[in-house]
């Protein structure tokens, strides 16, 4: 699939899993993978580092 | 068979590698995402799925400590615990109870206001080191050197002016290698340790680049770390010293959502499996 900011092509592996992050290799967006079934994969945004993030 | 709930809401590399060490180990493993969980006032464990233990996974603190209080409303058991988890996400509750529990930490002064502070740090003296009570990673942590630099700092943070922004904590500079230690505690048992090596700064967060590399795991250490565990209430814990030239290992952090992409390079152990093993014990006890 395209990236929803560049339009530059995504590779999402296959074994990629639903809240995983995927970085575009082009314009250095990340996306989370909201949806996933089978070959169709849905993205959203994802979150921008929190104050409150880590461990 | 038994039923873990990984909750999370980034999915990082350990959180898959709890997954499938608990598939492995023959159970099930669901992963739920708690930025799309719903759970109100009259909700009930038998509403949902969370298996029969959950570990809270969360990257972001807040999220975390507040989706483990919904779980315990539930009467759902839940590693860490709301309590360990509020005291960990929280360095000066942290550091209050490492010293109530006579461990040893660095000192450390509190201040309520940015005047308050200045006047604390003029009278103790240059450096002290400067940490926000909330957040990891080592964002925020710097050394205040000189009067300027406190200065162009306690600005920023009236500025800003947010909640934590109010509370200083400051601490003293502690003489030490380069370095810091990790240690992994599971139950109160120390399972693994890293020395964590500053690339060069002041600071030895993996996340910044520090440079993982095995410790091994003396006495000293897992009495420091078994102790520092059980003060924040047990469960599964990133205890963090330092090599204080003067006295020997100091606890300056404990951990709540320990990560361990790095120590699992060079670890002996299996860390996610034994985090696993852990929990199902956990529910079993």
């Amino acid at each position: 699939m395209n990236c929803p900011e560049c339009d530059a092509i995504l590779n999402i592996p296959e074994d990629a899993s639903v809240g995983e992050i995927i970085s575009c290799p082009d314009c250095g967006a990340d996306f989370e993978i909201a949806k996933k079934e089978g070959s169709n994969v849905e993205l959203k945004q994802a979150e921008t580092v929190g104050e409150d993030w880590g461990e | 068979m038994s039923k873990v709930c990984i909750v999370f809401d980034r999915l990082r590399t350990e959180e898959k590698m709890l997954q499938k060490e608990a598939i492995e180990l023959g159970h099930d493993a669901l992963m739920l995402d708690a930025k799309i969980t719903q759970i109100n006032t009259d909700s009930k464990r038998e509403d949902y799925d969370f298996g029969d233990i959950v570990l809270e996974r969360c990257v972001s603190y807040f999220r975390g400590l507040h989706f483990t209080a919904s779980l315990e409303f539930m009467d759902i058991p839940v590693l860490n615990k709301f309590e360990v988890a509020n005291i960990c996400g929280n360095k000066m509750f942290m550091t209050l109870l490492l010293k109530k529990n006579n461990i040893p930490t660095p000192k450390t002064y509190f201040s309520f206001s940015s005047e308050s502070a200045a006047e604390n740090l003029e009278k103790v003296g240059f450096p002290l080191v400067i940490k926000p009570v909330i957040g990891s990673w080592g964002r925020g942590i710097l050394p205040l050197k000189d009067k300027d630099t406190m200065e162009a700092i306690f600005e920023i943070r009236d500025i800003t002016d947010s909640p934590h922004d109010r509370i200083y904590y400051l601490q003293e500079l502690i003489q030490r290698p380069p370095r810091d230690i990790r240690v992994i505690t599971v139950g109160d048992e120390p399972i693994a340790a890293m020395y964590r090596k500053s690339s060069g700064g002041f600071k030895t967060n993996i996340a910044l680049g520090a440079d993982p590399e095995l410790c091994e795991i003396t006495k000293e250490i897992e009495d420091m770390a078994a102790k520092a565990s059980k003060a924040m209430g047990g469960g599964i814990l990133g205890i963090d010293m330092m090599e204080d030239a003067k006295r020997g290992l100091v606890v300056h952090e404990v951990n709540n959502t320990v990560e361990f992409k790095g120590l699992v390079k060079v670890a002996q152990r299996n860390i996610p499996k034994e985090m696993i093993e852990f929990a199902i014990n956990y529910v079993r006890k």
